[in-house]
């Protein structure tokens, strides 16, 4: 009699203090209501190469909603985008606080808040050598801007898949807002 | 090093304040002045290396390091480099540095092999950098490099002589060790102490045996049925508790292939959780970033130069910028992508059940809602974890309480202008403009 006592408690204890450890989840009531069955984004699959799931658009498509980008990536490109590219957007289609917002984001961290180049990342010397935005050598242009966005520039590098193409004509005439404001 | 230029400052109040005393000795000044000045500047070895790197670190570096090859070529000694091995002078560099298109286009050899080498990247042109200027840099990268010796020592000592080498398991286990020698001791010491007793035939008092208390326990029946229902209704709340856990996972901490630090990238250096997670503005999911967004810093950052904690060295971390280099196929060396890829198998912590819909673009962008409110401080969080249960009791806590953000959006002012009305409130909470509806999460 006593023997089972003590066995029942024992199977009590270890039933509550399930030793619970974080780097396993948790179990789950009805794991196949919890788990897709379609195919995840991130998945694994054997289907594809390296297994991965998450493929590239195939070569020669445009995906929808994107527009074809017609200067190629290189310096003769960089140079006709330059001189060429115009920003498509109208003067009341640009809403500068969506804009700086944007900037903010993804340029102020090196190019500075305020286009000089000290941004945190400069100002911590973890990337040095962030150009100013009036700097002479470059003289960006609107469509220089917009190309160095696109397909990056020897150390910067591409951030077309961060923002998509109205946000980068934005971010683009927030930058030469940015350029006429140092001037001054 | 600045010494001759101060001379020449000298030289210069001296001749202001004899302007008035003596005719001469103005024309002797100003003769020798002007004479020495340009003749002691084309000879000048006195040049301002901190302004040099202070130069270098805003125009050239970039794309140029002292010791690695970058974008560009490596620079340390370059001066004495081009002079030795291809015969060009510091001229050559002038016009270069000023204008390399232009020295491309003139079809200079150097220059087209040096262009052709480095993927035809053209380097920006600095008309404004003056002679003394470049004289600057290029003092600045004839420097030496300096190996940090002294550095290592230090650290090597200061190690183990924290903790005299003992962990801390170690030392409890010798304190348990000790303790149970001390209650044997004491054991034996009551043992002998009683035997003396006896031998010496003094009287021990013995107790008298009563029932035992548990048996005094099972024949009280009252009591027994008190504890019996105590012992069920902490067993039911147990029970419960444990069955509510189930299926959430708050804390959930995994490892990850690579040993990425929220801390270091969201804390310290300050990068907007958007810039990797862009996703999340515009989309149902925050995206796990691809690869080619952590290069967009770490093309340039190759090695961790932060501060170090005991777990986690310099090494460790620089050891996990390298897994990434191998996962995206890049080329340290080289700076080129070979392209051999891996994928990164990150493990995903924040898990909604298939069953519940949840968009961020939603609460990120719309509801403008900080991603620290669901997600925690996750910029002080050196190991990821999830910091909410995700449970639905949360999120509808969250819609109860949360007001609509009505500002700037014309889509909600006019339902929020008849629905408060219609509810007499000032302002709506989630829950009232119909957060709460099944069909919202659940479809």
């Amino acid at each position: 009699m006593k023997i089972v006592y003590k066995i029942l408690i024992i199977i009590i204890a270890l039933f509550f203090s399930s030793c619970k450890n974080n780097e396993y989840p948790n179990y789950e009531y009805m794991p196949n209501m919890y788990e897709s069955i379609g195919y995840d984004t991130y998945e694994e699959n054997t289907l594809f190469e390296n297994s991965q799931a998450a493929l590239n658009p195939i070569e020669g498509t445009i995906p929808r909603g994107y527009s074809l980008y017609q200067y190629e990536d290189s310096n003769s490109g960089y140079e006709l985008a330059k001189n060429n590219l115009q920003n498509p957007l109208r003067d009341d289609e640009i809403n500068m606080t969506k804009a700086k917002e944007l900037y903010d984001i993804y340029c102020g961290v090196c190019h500075g808040n305020k286009g000089d180049g000290q941004g945190i990342l400069m100002k911590r010397e973890k990337i040095l050598g962030i150009p100013s935005y009036l700097d002479q050598g470059r003289d960006i242009t609107e469509g220089s801007v917009y190309h160095v966005i696109y397909y990056g520039r020897n150390t910067m590098g591409s951030h077309a898949n961060q923002l998509n193409e109205n946000e980068r004509w934005l971010v683009t005439s927030y930058v030469m807002k940015l350029k006429s404001d140092l001037k001054k | 090093m600045d010494l001759r230029y101060k001379k020449h400052f000298l030289r210069f109040f001296n001749f202001r304040n004899n302007l008035t005393s003596s005719n001469f000795f103005l024309v002797h000044l100003l003769f020798t002045y002007f004479l020495i000045f340009p003749f002691t500047n084309s000879f000048a070895q006195d040049v301002d290396i901190t302004a040099g790197k202070s130069l270098f670190n805003t125009n050239c570096a970039a794309c140029h390091k002292l010791d690695k090859k970058m974008t560009g070529p490596a620079l340390r000694h370059v001066e004495n480099r081009l002079l030795n091995d291809e015969g060009l002078d510091k001229q050559w560099l002038y016009t270069w540095i000023r204008n390399s298109s232009a020295v491309i286009k003139s079809g200079d050899s150097y220059a087209n092999k040096i262009y052709a080498e480095y993927n035809r990247s053209a380097m920006t042109a600095y008309p404004q950098l003056s002679d003394v200027d470049i004289e600057n840099i290029l003092a600045y990268t004839a420097q030496e490099k300096i190996i940090p010796v002294a550095n290592v020592s230090v650290s090597t000592a200061s190690a183990p002589s924290n903790n005299l080498g003992l962990s801390n398991e170690v030392i409890l286990g010798i304190f348990s060790l000790l303790f149970f020698l001390l209650a044997i001791g004491l054991l034996l010491v009551s043992n002998t102490l009683r035997n003396f007793a006896r031998l010496n035939d003094v009287k021990l008092i013995e107790k008298e045996k009563s029932k035992p208390i548990w048996k005094a326990f099972i024949d009280n029946q009252f009591l027994m049925l008190c504890s019996a229902i105590l012992l069920l209704l902490v067993s039911a709340y147990g029970f419960y508790g444990w069955t509510m856990q189930l299926g959430t996972n708050q804390g959930y901490m995994p490892v990850q292939p690579i040993h990425y630090s929220h801390k270091i990238h969201a804390g310290d250096n300050q990068i907007d959780c958007n810039y990797c997670h862009s996703s999340a503005r515009v989309s149902k999911h925050s995206g796990i970033p691809s690869l080619n967004v952590c290069m967009n810093c770490h093309k340039t950052i190759y090695e961790y130069n932060g501060e170090i904690t005991e777990e986690y060295s310099k090494t460790f971390y620089d050891g996990e910028i390298q897994k990434l280099y191998k996962a995206v196929g890049w080329d340290d060396e080289a700076q080129e992508y070979t392209g051999v890829t891996y994928p990164v198998k990150w493990v995903r912590i924040h898990n909604l059940p298939d069953f519940a819909y949840f968009n961020h673009s939603q609460h990120v962008s719309v509801a403008g809602i900080e991603c620290e409110t669901c997600h925690g401080p996750v910029e002080e969080m050196e190991i990821m974890y999830q910091y909410s249960p995700l449970t639905m009791g949360w999120c509808i806590n969250c819609h109860r309480e949360t007001n609509v953000k009505v500002k700037d959006n014309e889509y909600y002012s006019k339902i929020h202008k008849e629905l408060s009305k219609k509810y007499g409130v000032e302002q709506l909470t989630v829950a009232q403009m119909g957060g709460l509806e099944c069909g919202k999460c659940h479809y």
